[in-house]
Formats: structure tokens, sequence, C-alpha cells
């Protein structure tokens, strides 16, 4: 037996699921997105949420902002990105200025320096982990320069601290064209 | 604090400028923040960068928040939506107008190769934010010892973030950083 399609989300739905994911996921929201949308809502197959989370880490900004964005704007319109859009950041924004209140009153206090400079150490560690596993496909066999515009760009923003448009610039360019070639290269 | 307009139409610029160079991610642009925050414009200290990037990553929500905190920081809650709105403005109407139009482009060839040369780059700025955020933070070998301990943990296992930060938040209590 099919089962029926799940209704669609109005505009306040969008809202407040995406204000849901948002207040849930804490230190990136993308699992607690996948979660809402494809488990508990079913308004995304697990394979159109790959399709529609591919799309918006190719495009520049915030990847769950951006999947709000196109998730909203594909059920509801242009409404329905903005509501998207606002569930997703309204509330946060609104408890980070709180945080700041207090970042601003408090921030002098040792004891707070001391655990936010232990908790960025340790969040350096969780993003380095995370590039670590996700570097792992870059190195082929079959083609070894795979991996150099990473190294490039680790180079000259990490270490070197250049500016960000002036790299992406050269770097992206170069990066796609060595993406083509790995193509072109691989499929011999 | 400055609430003139010329520091808003400064924030308001460098965000949105800023926002379209993230590829793959709010992260990838952290480095980039640190730069002009700290080493340009002065407008916070190297440790001032690194609480708000340890904040931004304990307080729910979205990693761009780091814009928002650093908006209020430089001119309060008019600096707060300011560097909101730019950092999410125009890569929103991005994502809008390619939205729409990938769905009459999603199998195409040229796809699969913008994916493979986006990929590396964005590994390599992502990257980058760890080694500025570490450089800053590091410094003894407490943070030196839990970012190390937070890697291996990350990598080798699939603890949730939330017990790791809590773990160097209470070593951070303890007076050892």
């Amino acid at each position: 037996m099919e089962q029926a399609p799940p209704p669609k989300p109005t505009l306040a739905d969008l809202f407040v699921a995406f204000a849901k994911v948002s207040l849930s996921g804490f230190g990136g929201v993308l699992a607690w997105a996948r979660r809402a949308m494809v488990e508990e809502r079913g308004w995304l197959t697990p394979e159109e949420f790959n399709e529609v989370y591919a799309v918006c880490t190719m495009l520049p900004g915030a990847n769950i902002v951006n999947f709000s964005v196109v998730f909203g704007s594909r059920v509801r319109g242009p409404l329905g990105a903005l509501a998207a859009l606002a569930g997703l950041i309204l509330p946060p924004v609104v408890l980070v200025i709180v945080f700041a209140m207090l970042y601003a009153r408090f921030g002098d206090v040792p004891a707070l320096r001391h655990m936010l400079t232990a908790v960025a150490a340790a969040a350096a560690g969780l993003i380095a982990a995370t590039v670590a596993k996700m570097a792992g496909p870059l190195f082929d066999s079959r083609f070894p320069a795979a991996p150099l515009p990473a190294l490039a760009a680790f180079l000259a923003i990490g270490v070197l601290q250049w500016s960000l448009p002036l790299v992406l610039v050269i770097l992206v360019p170069a990066s796609l064209a060595l993406a083509f070639a790995q193509k072109l290269w691989v499929r011999q | 604090m400055k609430w003139d307009g010329g520091t808003l139409a400064t924030l308001a610029g460098y965000f949105a400028l800023m926002s379209l160079f993230a590829i793959g991610g709010a992260n990838s642009a952290v480095p980039e923040m640190h730069r002009l925050a700290v080493e340009v414009k002065h407008w916070m200290t190297d440790q001032q960068f690194t609480d708000t990037f340890a904040l931004a990553q304990v307080i729910p929500g979205p990693n761009m928040i780091i814009v928002t905190l650093i908006g209020y920081h430089v001119a309060g809650i008019a600096g707060a939506c300011v560097t909101t709105l730019a950092m999410c403005g125009p890569t929103c109407l991005l994502a809008f107008i390619i939205g729409r139009a990938i769905d009459r482009f999603s199998d195409a060839p040229w796809q699969a190769v913008l994916h493979a040369g986006l990929v590396p780059v964005s590994l390599g700025l992502i990257a980058s934010s760890a080694a500025v955020v570490a450089r800053a933070a590091d410094h003894n070998w407490v943070t030196v010892g839990i970012s190390v301990a937070s890697v291996v943990v990350f990598y080798w296992t699939r603890l949730h973030p939330l017990w790791v930060f809590a773990a160097a938040a209470l070593i951070g209590l303890a007076g050892l950083t």
C-alpha cells in the first residue's frame, strides 16, 4: 500500500520547522535539518534531501541558510523562502544578542575567558577532524594532483593570511580546470 | 562602541562581499573575518575573536551567527542586524535564483566538475579556519592538548560535540588554560 504524500507545508509550518531545527542544532544544524525534513515530517525523501543539499554546498554562504531558501522556495515560492529563512535566522539572532550583551558585561571575568578559550581550542580540533574525514575521497591514486587546490587554499589563507577574494579569484578557476583535467584523465 | 552610519556601511559592505566568497559554508570565511576584524580594522583583539568564535559554537543556531556576534561587538544591536543581513542577503538571493534554475539542470555534467573543483578549495578554507582559531586559542600546552585530544576524539568517534566542549569548558573553569 502506498502512503499518501504529506500535505504541502504552509508558511507557518516552514517557519516553525526551521526555527526548531535552528534552535536544536548546536554546532552546525545539518544533521537536525535532515532529521526534521526527512525523518519526522517526510517533506523530502532522502534522495531529494541529498540533491538539494549538494546544490547548497556549491553555493557561497552558510549551507543551511541556502538550504532554507532553496527548500522554502520550492514548496511555497518567494514567501516560502522568506518564511523558512526567518525561522532559521530570527531565533538564534535574538539569542546571540542576549549572549553578546552578557559577554560585553562579563567578558573580562577570568573564569569565562578561560572557559571560552578552552572551548575554542576544542572547536578548532572538531573542525580539523571534520576536514580530515572529508578529505579522504580527494586522494585518488590515479590522479595524485587532486588535493593540490586544498593545500594551496590552506597555505594562502590559513598560513600566509592573504585576502580571501584575491586568493579565490585565482584558485577557483585553477581548481575547476584541474577537476576538468581529472575527469578527462581518469576516464582514459 | 561606534554607532555612526559610516561604520554600519563598512560592516555591510565587507560582510556582503565576504559572504559571496564563503564557499563550502560560513566557516570558510572565518579566516577572512579574522583578518579584517583583527588585523586590518582592529575592531577586536585576537583574544576577543577567539571568544566570539567559541560563543558562536556553543549558542544554538547555524555557524554563521559568528557574524552577528562580530556585528554586535563593533556597533551594538544595529551592527548585529547589519552583519547578519549582509551575510545572508546576497547569498540567499543567489540561492533563490540558482535553486529555481537547478531543477532544469540537475543532471548536467558541468555540475559534477563544479562540485569536484569547489570541494578541495572549500576544504582548504575550512582547515584554515581551524588553523586561525588554534593559533589564537592554543597559547599553552593545556590548550594545545585540548585541540589535539579533540581532533582524536572527533576523528575516531561519533561523540556529540557538546560533551567535548563541556569537558573543555570544565578544564578552562578549573583555571588550567
